[in-house]
């Protein structure tokens, strides 16, 4: 079990946005958090990198408590994300931003990067190579030394995700990786999401409104609404369970 | 884009070093030589605020009280005996721990309180300069202090600097070495976290960078120059006051670094001698200096946030954006 | 300042003189406070040209009192109506462009404003104090405290303009729709609110009453370009404190630091008067980050 997270809650000025959540992320899946708009998805997931503290509840990581520390400290733990609304750093290029994501990999600081040590040259190649890697692996190779506003939306979404990886983290947590993307792109990034797990054994969590795209991805899905977990299982419980079916009200999240 | 690709020669660099330390020999005015050595000690002083500002984004409006305590660090350790050369890194030592001080519960919060905080400390570092007599000599200041003892280079006998041809050099020889530790720090990964930070502290944060220890570290830094700067400057002009820390010369260089260009290592450079030289050329618009740089000051950071150099490299993405773009509706067509 | 009363017996008056001085700072404090929060609540960033504006307020009805004879309370209320318009310009100019972009372009755009502001004054009136003369000359004595009538009418214009500001904000239209915005921006701009005149007028009123302030303490203290400069400072660190967008913040601090000052500047160091709201600040910043009753950043 690599992330546990027991009777959550987040309250903000009186109303529950995660409501006594439990939950359970198993090493090596890819696990799928659905409900309808303002279902507490988001808040959760800002919960677990610490953006956000609990009201109440704990969050275990491969048994260790991170509840509550700080995001840059939990992304040093191993857990990496994206955002619902691309977040990159805009006024610099694709390696610049690969780079930085793998900076918690590099240990050189201040006095190593003034004298230009050998620890400050090891970490400079050690990225070179990750950020070239990274770059293959989302397919942004051509577009390296491109700033990132000249970019697609596809391909930011992309490099988001190539951010959150290339540190080699234990889980990654994906944010609607594909909203706003058309069909095309919203399967390369599809194949892009079973690639990290097939290739890189990184377990995957996402947060996902298009339906056909996660019953096809994911191997376990649990349904959030009003901040509570109203179902869990695999897509074919899921499809079937009538309460899941009432919260979105019979329509469905067309892909 | 072949004007803008020289700058990246190395050759331009040299020619321009060349020039430097030939420098004494192509102005023999004793003026405008004076107005060259400040606008070297200015660039250091405009280098460190990059660093705090232009590269990791937190607006610290107190760079010249910092300049104004190594300043007065190096006059009085200066008059009590103590050598130039000791003096110096100690001050410039000093200011950077009381930046430190400083820093430390107020980068932690939301950036307008450390803005707001900034811009109070360096008034308060004018009020108690001017106020603790017995220190500082209250507002009529410290005057008498002393030149750099002379340095003696073994098989070149002794260099004292009564000339202004060797403070000249005293001060490239500070601006060189500035440069050198801002362009270790900024051209590698710790850079680039600064520019992380700067450019979305949520996202930086969530890569594993510690937006805090970064913001104090370029805080830090960016203190030891100014202290440096202020301590030098100390030392060449003989006197100081409380007005050495006046707001009236962040302000100045604020508007250095963003005509110049923030987060580029010219920019400050640029700035702080292309902007007095063009003030000795408008000398009847003197009294209006101050309205003239807060007016140009407001249209650039609306219209040209990143000042002259960064409008190259502005351009240059543009460019580029449009022909990527024109090459992606050309694939698209194509199929 | 009046001269301290010697200590022998009379250390209750000295004491209540003091306490007398600090409301009239206080009250002084709290206007412009009030006004700087107000902006910040709806800004999110802070006006660093308030202090400025402070004092332009003071030089304008100078200007009109020396040299056309306004009497002061015309003077006062023209300098008002002037203010306004400055600030309603200077938020269009410097803030409103620079609205969606980080905080950090904002402040070096307010930094260009103040001193186009300060270096104007300095060129036209010079860098020297000015004096205006005192419209009401002349003192009470009232338990053992030697009273101005000009202290009395700060004090109590201050109160006056306070409760006008209160019932404003919480009884018309335009004063609620204020309050909301300060307390939610986003929240306000969902329910169809136009940010853009509720920030011109915020920045008039803001700017209006600090004229009205600085106008009613010029005779008491001189003018000067760099009086401000200082006030200002005070008025951010009471803000901080006090809690953004919160009146009752502003106005509490106000007195609370206008009374420090004076028992402080009176029993301490008068020198030094001006550090201990700096000191205070930071203390409390290193013990709460978001100010004592700030509002949790997300």
């Amino acid at each position: 079990m690599l992330l546990q997270v027991k009777n959550l809650s987040k309250h903000f000025a009186g109303l529950a946005a995660v409501d006594d959540v439990s939950l359970q992320v198993r090493e090596g899946e890819i696990l799928a958090i659905v409900g309808p708009n303002g279902a507490g998805k988001s808040v959760l997931f800002g919960l677990i990198s610490g953006l956000l503290r609990p009201t109440s509840g704990q969050i275990y990581l491969q048994g260790e408590e991170i509840t509550g520390l700080k995001p840059h400290l939990i992304a040093r733990k191993g857990i990496g994300r994206t955002f619902q609304t691309t977040a990159l750093f805009d006024q610099l290029r694709v390696l610049d931003n690969l780079a930085i994501g793998y900076r918690l990999c590099t240990s050189g600081g201040f006095w190593s990067t003034l004298s230009h040590s050998h620890r400050w040259e090891e970490d400079k190649n050690r990225t070179t190579a990750k950020v070239m890697e990274a770059l293959h692996f989302v397919g942004l190779a051509e577009k390296a030394f491109h700033f990132v506003p000249t970019l697609s939306q596809a391909e930011q979404k992309r490099l988001s995700i190539g951010i959150a990886l290339i540190s080699q983290p234990k889980m990654i947590l994906l944010d609607e990786p594909t909203s706003a993307l058309i069909l095309e792109d919203t399967e390369q990034i599809t194949d892009l999401i079973k690639k990290i797990y097939r290739v890189r054994g990184i377990t995957v969590c996402l947060i996902e409104h298009k339906m056909r795209m996660v019953m096809d991805l994911a191997q376990r899905i649990i349904v959030l609404n009003f901040g509570r977990v109203i179902a869990e299982g695999t897509p074919e419980e899921i499809s079937k369970n009538p309460e899941v079916i009432e919260a979105y009200l019979g329509g469905e999240y067309v892909a | 884009m072949a004007a803008i690709k020289f700058l990246r020669k190395k050759w331009f660099y040299v020619l321009l070093l060349v020039l430097a330390l030939a420098l004494p020999f192509l102005i023999t005015n004793r003026y405008h030589f004076q107005i060259v050595i400040m606008g070297c000690l200015f660039s250091i002083s405009t280098l460190g605020l990059n660093l705090i500002l232009g590269y990791t984004g937190q607006a610290s409006l107190a760079h010249a009280g910092f300049f104004g305590i190594g300043a007065y660090g190096v006059a009085l350790m200066a008059k009590s005996g103590i050598s130039f050369w000791l003096a110096l890194p100690l001050s410039a030592l000093l200011t950077a721990l009381i930046g430190f001080l400083i820093g430390l519960p107020t980068l932690r919060t939301r950036g307008s309180y450390f803005a707001i905080v900034t811009l109070c400390f360096g008034v308060i570092v004018s009020i108690v300069a001017g106020n603790w007599i017995d220190l500082t000599g209250g507002y009529t200041g410290v005057v008498g202090i002393p030149l750099p003892n002379p340095l003696s280079i073994p098989l070149a006998g002794e260099i004292n600097f009564q000339s202004l041809v060797a403070q000249y050099y005293l001060v490239l020889a500070f601006l060189l070495f500035t440069l050198l530790v801002m362009h270790r720090l900024v051209y590698s990964l710790l850079g680039l976290s600064f520019m992380a930070i700067r450019n979305n502290e949520v996202l930086a944060g969530a890569v594993g960078i510690n937006p805090f220890a970064g913001k104090i570290l370029s805080f830090v830094v960016a203190n030891f120059f100014a202290g440096l700067a202020g301590g030098i400057y100390a030392s060449l002009m003989g006197s100081i006051s409380p007005s050495t820390a006046s707001f009236e010369l962040t302000f100045s260089w604020l508007v250095y670094l963003l005509l110049g260009g923030v987060a580029t290592l010219a920019g400050p450079i640029l700035g702080a001698f292309a902007i007095p030289v063009l003030m000795e050329y408008l000398q009847s618009l003197v009294e209006y200096r101050l309205i003239i740089f807060g007016a140009l000051l407001i249209a650039v950071i609306i219209y040209f946030p990143r000042g002259l150099m960064g409008g190259f490299s502005t351009l240059e993405e543009r460019v580029r954006a449009f022909y990527g773009r024109r090459r992606g509706a050309k694939s698209a067509v194509a199929g | 300042m009046l001269p301290a009363t010697p200590a022998d017996g009379k250390c209750m008056h000295l004491f209540l003189q003091q306490v007398f001085n600090g409301v009239m700072l206080g009250s002084t404090y709290a206007i412009v406070a009030l006004g700087l929060t107000l902006v910040f609540g709806i800004l999110n960033v802070p006006n660093f040209a308030h202090g400025h504006l402070y004092m332009l307020g003071a030089y304008v009805s100078f200007f009109l009192m020396t040299l056309y004879g306004f009497g002061f309370w015309t003077a006062l209320i023209a300098s008002m109506v002037i203010l306004a318009l400055v600030g309603i310009l200077i938020e269009r100019v410097v803030y409103r462009p620079l609205r969606d972009k980080p905080h950090i372009n904002s402040f070096i755009s307010a930094v260009g404003a103040l001193m186009i502001l300060e270096t104007s004054v300095i060129v036209f009136w010079g860098p020297q104090g000015r004096r205006i003369p005192n419209p009401y000359p002349g003192t009470v004595e009232l338990l053992g405290i030697t009273m101005t009538y000009q202290r009395l009418l700060v004090i109590m214009a201050a109160i006056v303009l306070i409760a006008l500001l209160q019932i404003f904000i919480k009884k018309t239209t335009p004063g609620t729709t204020i309050e909301a915005v300060a307390q939610n921006r986003e929240g306000a701009m969902l329910v169809g609110v136009n940010v853009n005149w509720v920030s011109s007028l915020t920045f008039a009123i803001s700017t209006a009453t600090a004229a009205a302030a600085a106008c009613l303490v010029a005779p008491i203290f001189m003018i000067s370009p760099t009086m401000g400069a200082l006030l200002g400072m005070k008025a951010f660190v009471i803000v901080i404190l006090g809690g953004l967008g919160s009146i009752p913040g502003a106005i509490l601090g106000g007195y609370i630091l206008g009374l420090l000052e004076a028992i402080g500047g009176g029993y301490l160091s008068a020198a030094y008067k001006d550090v201990y709201a700096f000191g205070a600040l930071i203390l409390i910043l290193s013990i709460r980050p978001t100010g004592l009753f700030g509002r949790e950043v997300s």
